[in-house]
């Protein structure tokens, strides 16, 4: 308990050196002192709890005359009629409702300011003490005294019934193990074979119709053949971008020289930082943009890091053509695409001698 | 501090009649009252508490919006069950919005563009919904850094400022997975967001990605177990520790701002009831109207204008709610790093900025009472407020926090800062990353010297009164300004606070060998202890304020009054009596 606040205020000259002098007298406002004044607040009160009613039954009117899809043009904003309406009738009505309230409080009602006193936030010391009598009663009567054990097997008790509890949650998810992780997170549909196709016409592309500086957004031609969350998780993974560099001005690794088609170069659509899409495309620099975090990557050169909070070059998809000139791949990803994960090191990634 | 307030005296005297004071109740209510308390005995409960005292002033307001903007979000979420379905399921979409007819889409989504379009007053509610979700966030952040300024979380309040700091952590979550449930492209953004924030922590990451997410991104199970979280686990923790929370405010009673009267043994205000029932209970339908007039007429949102999710899409300028706009800045510019060992990876770049930095605003906050406690030494309780120039490290703390917070949440717009003011993308990225850590050091130095100033200044009234503006040449023409002597109420308002002693390590023994209060600490203690009251100005002693009034008694302005005309004799307490 504190001491300071039972020692008598505003006497001790050193805590204050101006003494307390009391709360300020109060002061009559003018509603009090002049009857017209009050019943002008009277009657203002009356009129705005009066004007709730008539908006309320206007909020009814127009909930059912409204028609479907109209609008009402306001400072040449055009607003949906119903929500506009709506809302301004049944939020003006609530609104006058707490101001008058309020109004009613600050000028009708007494505003003589009262003091209360307060008590230590802490018992008195005799309820302290009648608390450790009962307390120790209590601990007599149930016998922990002489039979310890009992509270430590309770303890104990307590505390392994939680793991039946904990382990009810262990089917939330599959485990990702390092064969689950393989047919998931480390795995996309693409496979040698599968034709890169228009993400929105779903048209194969043929390696001619690729210009230099072009970006085309593409997918897997089998993602179609996925339905439902299915389709959304592996689109999640597949994502690319294929984009045409003149071949002399970019440097390509000599491992990755059979992964490219005359400049056209193909990489995951997948931020390796959080997992945004990555398309703002810098045509001059080569640098692709993410517009989530500003992660930027060189697809002139593996598409390695060269600015932002990313830590992973984006991921290369090895391409080639088929009989007909259309842009196919050559295998899957050979590392996973997305964000890192603790159970890989993506140190590896490139070859010797790649960067 | 305002100049002294001049009080007409001469007010038209009109004495009002009122009918006698009448104690006993009219008798419908005090048939009703009796069948009540029969059964429930409301009256010893209530005969205390209907005319508890609740101090006046806006700034204890700022709670009163949290809660009352959360009663709005419970209102208006129960209308949005009715009609949301959180389902991930894959349907074709044959609503009334024309442009997305035909388009598959998850039936979450679906369902809130039927709640747009197709519902009457359905997008109202929404709209109601978001807004009183922004301005509940908005409102608790401002509550707890009144909370914070004032000294409030001080002995004996600790425990609720701990309620509080978990009121807010989990609000941020509340908010997060309510604007993820509509699936459109910005919630689903977030929401890739967050599994790459999932995954990047070490060790376990992908454990608790697959098992949140029920296997890989986006899966189907994200939405119905966010709605979940978002409709029943976390409303229901926010309502209990709201209760917890208001019980200890009945309980210690609220605190007060220093004035004439106000002491730490006293509270200082009008009455619960009626007062403070109609004050209160209109500020609640003040809340609520606000919100439903910014839901009628501010757009928040527009889901059809982003369209379903889809993983291969995302729009620049993709921000999350305003209040995880920090931790957002945090991930833009946090450098590349990660760590490889062995054939692991550890996504520092995604972890540190992202749970890292909320977990230490969290920590920090919640032990600040107690570490300043620690290095004051102060173990008494505290109901009169601090004005935060008297606690000028503290107050300092609180900006260079606020700043810090601040730098993190303009990163999270470096972006648009880069496209709006024509700067380097990448310029705006570094500076931030120097400026999260320079301008707290700044913002701590300025506002400290800044309250100091304001407390000389504070003595310098108490001594020597205000300005009064007037210009007055003597006789060998030199010029003057003349002091006007403050009120009295004034004077105690400036001279109440408690002048905290710096602890010593030494070990001291006073004159009668008894050890001194405060001394003798561990050293550390004593050199924060000396950090924490550097530069404080001592307040003025009774006998510098004697001498000062004697002096001013010299010059010909009276001193010691509440008003200036000075034919009234004073009370005891220096003030005059007024008519």
């Amino acid at each position: 308990m504190s001491i300071e606040t039972h020692k008598p205020e505003g006497t001790d000259l050193e805590r204050f050196p101006v003494p307390d002098p009391g709360i300020e007298e109060h002061i009559e406002r003018w509603t009090d002192a002049d009857a017209d004044a009050g019943n002008r607040a009277y009657r203002q009160v009356l009129m705005m709890l009066g004007a709730v009613p008539v908006l309320a039954i206007v909020f009814v009117v127009l909930y059912f005359a409204l028609p479907r899809n109209s609008f009402v043009d306001i400072f040449g904003m055009e607003f949906d009629a119903t929500t506009f309406l709506l809302g301004l009738t049944g939020g003006l009505a609530t609104l006058l409702i707490g101001i008058a309230c309020i109004h009613w409080a600050k000028t009708i009602m007494g505003d003589e300011e009262i003091a209360e006193d307060r008590h230590a936030a802490a018992s008195p010391p005799e309820a302290r003490e009648v608390f450790a009598a009962e307390f120790a009663k209590g601990a007599e009567q149930s016998g922990l005294g002489r039979r310890k054990l009992i509270g430590g097997a309770l303890g104990g008790a307590l505390g392994v019934i939680a793991v039946p509890a904990v382990v009810l949650l262990a089917d939330m998810g599959p485990w990702p193990t390092s064969a689950v992780r393989k047919e998931t997170i480390e795995r996309t549909i693409w496979a040698e074979g599968v034709k890169l196709v228009n993400d929105i016409t779903r048209r194969p592309i043929r390696a001619s119709e690729m210009e230099i500086g072009q970006l085309v957004n593409a997918q897997p031609e089998n993602l179609w053949e996925h339905h439902g969350a299915d389709f959304q998780v592996e689109k999640a993974k597949s994502s690319i971008i294929i984009v045409r560099m003149d071949p002399s001005r970019i440097k390509i690794p000599e491992s990755r020289q059979d992964w490219q088609v005359g400049g056209i170069l193909c990489y995951s659509k997948i931020c390796t930082h959080v997992g945004c899409p990555i398309s703002l495309w810098e045509q001059q620099t080569h640098h692709l943009l993410c517009p989530c975090h500003q992660s930027t990557f060189d697809l002139g050169d593996s598409g390695l890091v060269v600015f932002g909070p990313a830590a992973r070059a984006l991921p290369q998809l090895p391409i080639t053509t088929d009989a007909d000139g259309y842009l196919i791949a050559r295998s899957d990803f050979t590392v996973p695409v997305g964000p890192s994960f603790f159970e890989r090191d993506s140190n590896g990634d490139f070859k010797e001698g790649d960067r | 501090m305002a100049k002294p307030a001049e009080v007409s005296t001469e007010s038209p005297v009109l004495e009002t009649e009122r009918p006698p004071q009448q104690a006993s109740l009219p008798k419908g209510v005090t048939g009703l009252a009796t069948w009540a308390d029969d059964r429930l005995g409301l009256a010893s409960l209530l005969k205390k508490n209907l005319r508890k005292v609740f101090p006046d002033h806006w700034s204890f307001l700022l709670g009163e919006i949290a809660l009352y903007s959360f009663i709005v979000l419970l209102l208006t979420g129960v209308f949005l069950t009715i009609w949301f379905k959180p389902s991930m399921a894959e349907i074709e979409y044959q609503g009334s919005y024309q442009l997305m007819r035909g388009l598959p889409m998850s039936e979450a989504f679906a369902s809130t563009l039927a709640l747009s379009f197709d519902i009457r007053g359905g997008l109202l509610v929404r709209q109601i919904h978001h807004w009183a979700a922004m301005l509940f966030v908005a409102a608790m952040t401002v509550h707890m850094l009144r909370i914070f300024f004032t000294g409030a979380f001080r002995k004996p309040r600790e425990l609720n400022w701990l309620i509080g700091v978990g009121l807010f952590s989990i609000s941020l979550i509340e908010g997060f997975a309510g604007y993820s449930l509509p699936d459109d492209l910005l919630s689903g953004t977030g929401l890739r967001f967050v599994d790459g924030l999932i995954r990047s922590i070490p060790l376990v990451g992908t454990w608790v990605e697959f098992f949140a997410f029920g296997g890989e991104f986006p899966g189907e199970l994200i939405i119905p177990r966010l709605y979940m979280v978002h409709i029943l686990l976390v409303p229901g923790l926010l309502l209990g520790l709201i209760a917890a929370h208001l019980a200890l405010v009945v309980y210690h009673k609220h605190t007060h701002y220093p004035g004439p009267g106000r002491k730490d043994g006293n509270v200082v205000g009008y009455p619960l009831f009626p007062v403070y029932t109609a004050k209160a209970g209109g500020f609640f339908f003040v809340v609520f109207g606000v919100s439903i007039l910014m839901g009628a007429t501010m757009q928040i949102n527009p889901v059809w204008n982003f369209g379903p999710y889809n993983p291969a899409q995302v729009t620049a300028g993709s921000q999350p709610d305003w209040y995880m706009g920090w931790v957002e800045g945090a991930i833009r510019i946090m450098p590349n790093w990660e760590w490889h060992l062995g054939s692991t990876t550890w996504s520092w770049n995604v972890f540190l900025p992202g749970v890292g930095l909320m977990t230490a605003l969290f920590v920090l906050l919640g032990l600040y009472p107690f570490v300043e406690a620690w290095i004051t030494g102060d173990k008494s309780e505290h109901h009169v407020l601090d004005r935060p120039r008297n606690a000028p490290t503290r107050t300092a703390l609180g900006v260079a926090g606020m700043t810090c917070y601040a730098m993190f949440w303009l990163s999270g717009g470096n972006d648009i800062l880069a496209t709006q003011f024509k700067l380097s993308l990448n310029a705006v990225t570094e500076f931030m990353r120097v400026a999260v850590f320079v301008a707290p050091v700044i913002a701590f130095i300025v506002t400290k010297r800044i309250c100091i100033s304001l407390q000389r200044a504070d003595t310098e009234r108490v001594l020597h009164g205000s300005e009064t503006g007037i210009i007055e040449r003597a006789p060998d023409g030199g010029y003057s300004e003349p002091h006007k002597p403050i009120s009295i109420d004034e004077k105690f308002t400036l001279t109440q606070h408690k002048q905290l002693k710096e602890l010593t390590s030494a070990p001291a023994t006073d004159s009668h060998g008894v050890a001194e209060q405060g001394a003798g600490v561990g050293r550390l203690r004593a050199l924060l202890s000396r950090w924490y009251l550097a530069g404080v100005i001592t307040k003025p002693t009774a006998e510098e304020i004697v001498e000062a009034d004697h002096h001013a008694n010299g010059h010909e302005l009276e001193e010691g009054h509440r008003h200036d005309d000075g034919d009234v004799p004073a009370d005891p307490a220096g003030r005059e009596v007024t008519h």
